[in-house]
């Protein structure tokens, strides 16, 4: 009987093409400043080598400077030694590139919530309907958690890496998944739906970060090994050994919220298909994504098994969120087949 | 790296350094090596990946048990390669052996591993906290506070806040003056590991369960059509887990009184979503058992209604005109709802009427139901609409054998193998029918659809019996992963002598404190500070936290 639920195509009219039209503005102006965020976040990565030297050229300075006050003080040997141990202290250069570049995401950001929130009133529900709308709340996320982030820790110096990425999503969005704004057909219509692809695209922003960073650790990994000295503007980034405990980090929040998607998925689909797993290749996707990601954390728990094995393990489950994304939803046929192209 | 990991990893590491022909281990020591062997982390790593593996190809090549047509058409157009891959078991991966293989050694390693781990940890629980090392500023975290207050609050402010922060805490007696404080937290977290992987043990379970005792029966009724009566011979496809007995499938019953179906109409005509189903729900009566208390409600997608533990969903719809063939004679061959099922968002509906009583030959028609009906060039007869606005049967017939073997076949078509076309003059007789109207065979047999066109509901019953308990087991594992995601092992020490950094202002106290963590803890450091601004704000002075770069 799942046959009569191919045709069960995903739908819906479109209700407001004035503020459907409204949304399509926010995501391109969006897509512009964000490309210049990636410009500026550029522009302090390559500062990085002349903010070093400059700096140790005013530390070599000051010490000299202290030295010779030091000497002028001669008598109190304390002083000399405390002169000796503390390193002077010099404020860090200001680096105005990356504070633009991150006043340039948040104002990206907000033009994609704007985007969101208009695609969202054109169509009178959550905007999780299609690849399209997928696409963009994913985008909207990534940033999210960026910014989030950054008010936590000073993580500008992978402003680049994942505003690019982002950019990226919102320029496949436009271009290849749009999607006009449509209602929704029956069976999606239960809030499972809301919370069960809201969680999914939460955690997957986060798996795309992860992806991301562990691509940095296999940089710096790399230039670690061969002692580097060509791109020095990537010791802007933390080393090969922050990366992988980074990912570690993000990757440990991220899988319980796709245990959450996995429990969510299969609440739905009782309800709407009246059975919890009928192995579709969606449903297939979505645990295989689970089971890579529980090997990664089970290499990282097992001897000999973290660092680059592990971050293979990361690389494969991402492999596989994208695959899920972009492979089935378009072209396997299954019960999930609403990717609205 | 830290002392609880050293001895983990030395635990684990032993397995793999055992000598793999190890001489004169016996038959024994043999059995124990594979049983380290499987249980180890490894293994499990292995098994998970391999398990991830093999459930691709069942995302790649349709499944019998989702849709044993694509599957039959499938092997059709790959004349070499099909049967191999159903050699493999390629087309029902999810119920293989090689499949069931890896889940049930994986099962085997879980539980191999988590039962003794269960054991140890409960152990763990009860053991006491070690003593303080003798050199805390050895440790992977360590802090020093001088604080102005007397030795003795400085240890019930430590006490206090550390058992605020939920850790066990022993405060020894004092040595030289000197008193230490030992504290352990996070051993929730290795509950919350072991929760969750019992929980997974459990989910697997119940969902064998539901497999083994379960069933699913779906069946099409018609609009007003007599009421359906739940019973083994009664459903279009029945599938019945292996322990199910027929007597478990309860004779209650239900009609389709009305179906309520609206399309979308409000979008441009080119719009893939013009004539999309917006919303179907139906009237139903149903009745518990065969003769019992009737019942009227609605039964919605997405709401199930609940019959004598088997619940009963609406997941389709589709027309079942209204066919009658009257021979020429007049005598009446068939007079039925025949259910065509929807191809296309326009609901072009395919169908076979299949008329056994004809003679001298079985009669049967094939072809199309069309709500909307057009005719395009391109592609023969259309229907641009789902709703009723033309609604057009496009019909060709066979004369000859309708059922040749005993073979189950589907009622949307006719198997011609032992039928002839029926021909007018020297091309196939074909033919519209439209509501009220009848159309001759060239023998004189007639066919006619009725006036009104009514619907079908496609209804799904299922019996599920684990799916509470693997509801169930999946939240509370999620809870387990959470707890084990978040909490943090970790030891604290904290000595506390009198005299302060100088060794002579006794008004002032100095604290040492140190911490070790299980695995791996950026924020060590992190906690151990705040956890001694805590003690210093309990004493009423300003948090002089040190606090470095740490991270
Ligand atoms: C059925 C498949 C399994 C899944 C999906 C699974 C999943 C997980 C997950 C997600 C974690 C991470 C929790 C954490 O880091 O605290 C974990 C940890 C762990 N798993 Fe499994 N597991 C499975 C089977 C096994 C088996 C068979 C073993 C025994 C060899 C095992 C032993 C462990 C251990 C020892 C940890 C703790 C790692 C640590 O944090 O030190 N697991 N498991």
């Amino acid at each position: 009987m799942n046959s009569f639920l191919h045709f069960l195509d995903f739908g819906g009219h479109s209700t407001d093409v004035g503020l459907s039209n409204l949304s399509n503005n926010f995501l391109y102006a969006s897509a512009v400043v964000l490309g210049l965020a990636m410009l500026s976040f550029a522009a302090d990565l390559a500062g990085y080598p002349g903010r070093v030297a400059r700096e140790e050229a005013r530390r070599a300075e000051l010490a000299g400077e202290q030295q010779a006050v030091a000497a002028e003080a001669a008598g109190s040997t304390t002083v000399l030694q405390r002169t000796v141990e503390t390193a002077p202290a010099i404020p860090h250069e200001k680096r105005q590139w990356a504070g633009i570049g991150m006043a340039l995401t948040w104002l990206g950001w907000l033009l994609l919530a704007a985007c969101v929130v208009f695609r969202s009133a054109s169509v009178g529900r959550p905007p999780l309907g299609n690849m399209y709308e997928f696409a963009i709340v994913g985008a909207f996320f990534v940033l999210l958690a960026f910014l989030l982030w950054n008010l936590k820790r000073d993580v500008r110096s992978l402003g680049i890496f994942v505003v690019g990425p982002t950019l990226l999503t919102e320029m496949l969005a436009a271009l290849i998944f749009y999607t006009a704004a449509s209602e929704l057909l029956p069976s999606l219509k239960n809030y499972w739906l809301t919370i069960h692809v809201t969680v999914a695209i939460m955690s997957v922003a986060l798996f795309t970060i992860a992806f991301s960073t562990t691509i940095l650790y296999f940089v710096q990994k790399w230039r670690e090994d061969i002692h580097d000295t060509k791109y020095k503007f990537m010791d802007a980034v933390p080393g090969s050994e922050v990366m992988d405990r980074t990912t570690y980090g993000l990757l440990i929040i991220a899988f319980p919220l796709w245990t959450f998607t996995l429990i969510a998925g299969a609440i739905w689909a009782q309800k709407a298909w009246g059975h919890y797993w009928s192995w579709d290749p969606k449903e297939v996707w979505t645990l295989v994504i689970w089971v890579v990601y529980a090997a990664y954390l089970h290499a990282r728990a097992t001897a000999g098994w973290s660092g680059k094995k592990a971050a293979y393990l990361a690389l494969a489950g991402f492999a596989c969120v994208l695959f899920n994304f972009c492979v089935v939803n378009v072209f396997i046929v299954g019960m999930h087949s609403y990717s609205g192209m | 790296m830290t002392q609880t990991e050293t001895a983990k990893n030395a635990r684990s590491g032993r397995d793999s350094k055992q000598p793999l022909l190890a001489p004169k281990i016996g038959f024994f020591g043999m059995l124990r090596w594979l049983w380290r062997q499987l249980t180890s982390m490894r293994t499990a790593l292995f098994l998970l990946l391999l398990l991830a593996v093999a459930a691709v190809p069942g995302s790649i090549f349709p499944q019998r048990s989702i849709d044993a047509g694509r599957v039959a058409t499938y092997l059709e157009q790959h004349k070499t390669v099909g049967p191999l891959l159903d050699k493999l078991s390629m087309f029902d991966v999810f119920g293989s052996p090689w499949f069931a293989a890896i889940y049930l050694l994986l099962l085997v390693s879980l539980v191999g591993c988590v039962l003794p781990r269960c054991a140890i940890h409960l152990k763990a629980l009860r053991s006491p906290l070690p003593r303080v090392p003798k050199r805390i500023e050895r440790l992977p975290a360590t802090a020093e506070r001088d604080v102005p207050a007397a030795s003795g609050d400085v240890v019930a402010a430590a006490r206090e806040t550390l058992r605020r922060k939920g850790y066990r805490v022993r405060v020894d007696d004092p040595v030289d003056g000197t008193q230490a404080i030992v504290a352990e937290g996070g051993r929730l977290r290795e509950t919350g590991n072991l929760i969750f992987h019992l929980c997974l043990l459990v989910l697997v379970l119940a969902v064998a369960a539901d497999h083994l005792m379960g069933w699913r029966g779906d069946v099409i009724v018609p609009e007003g059509s007599d009421p359906f009566v739940s019973a083994v011979g009664s459903y279009n496809t029945l599938d019945l887990g292996p322990w199910v007995r027929t007597s478990d499938i309860k004779p209650w019953s239900i009609t389709v009184d009305h179906l309520d179906v609206t399309f979308e109409k409000d979008v441009a005509k080119s719009s893939p979503q013009y004539g999309q189903p917006r919303d179907f729900v139906a009237s139903v009566t149903t009745s518990p058992t065969p003769n019992g208390k009737q019942t009227k409600r609605t039964l919605e997608v997405n709401d199930a209604v609940k019959l004598d533990g088997t619940s009963v969903y609406l997941l389709g719809n589709g027309y079942a005109p209204m066919i009658t063939v009257k021979s020429p004679a007049g005598k009446v061959l068939y007079h039925q709802e025949t259910p065509f099922l929807p191809q296309d968002n326009g609901y072009r509906s395919v169908g076979a009427i299949k008329v056994p009583a004809a003679s001298p030959k079985q009669l049967g028609f094939y072809g199309f139901f069309l709500p909307t009906a057009e005719f395009s060039n391109t592609q023969g007869p259309i229907s641009t609409y789902a709703g009723l606005s033309n609604p057009e049967l496009v019909i060709g017939a066979y004369q000859g054998t309708l059922f040749p073997s005993s073979l189950p076949q589907s009622v949307y078509s006719l198997d011609t193998q032992k039928m002839t076309q029926v021909m007018d003059g020297n091309k196939p007789w074909n033919a519209v029918v439209r509501p009220g109207q009848t159309v001759k065979l060239p023998d004189g047999t007639t066919i006619s659809m009725a006036k009104t066109v009514p619907r079908w509901a496609g209804l799904s019953a299922r019996y599920d019996p684990g799916k509470g308990t693997a509801l169930t087991a999946a939240l509370l594992g999620l809870a387990g992963l959470i707890m084990s995601m978040t909490l943090r092992r970790r030891r604290i020490f904290v000595k506390i002598r009198t005299g302060g950094a100088d060794d002579t202002d006794t008004a002032s106290t100095l604290i040492s404190a140190g911490a070790l963590a299980k695995g791996e803890d950026p924020r060590l450091q992190v906690a151990l500070d705040a956890l001694l601004d805590g003690v210093e704000r309990r004493l009423g002075t300003t948090p002089t936290s040190q606090a470095g770069p740490a991270r």
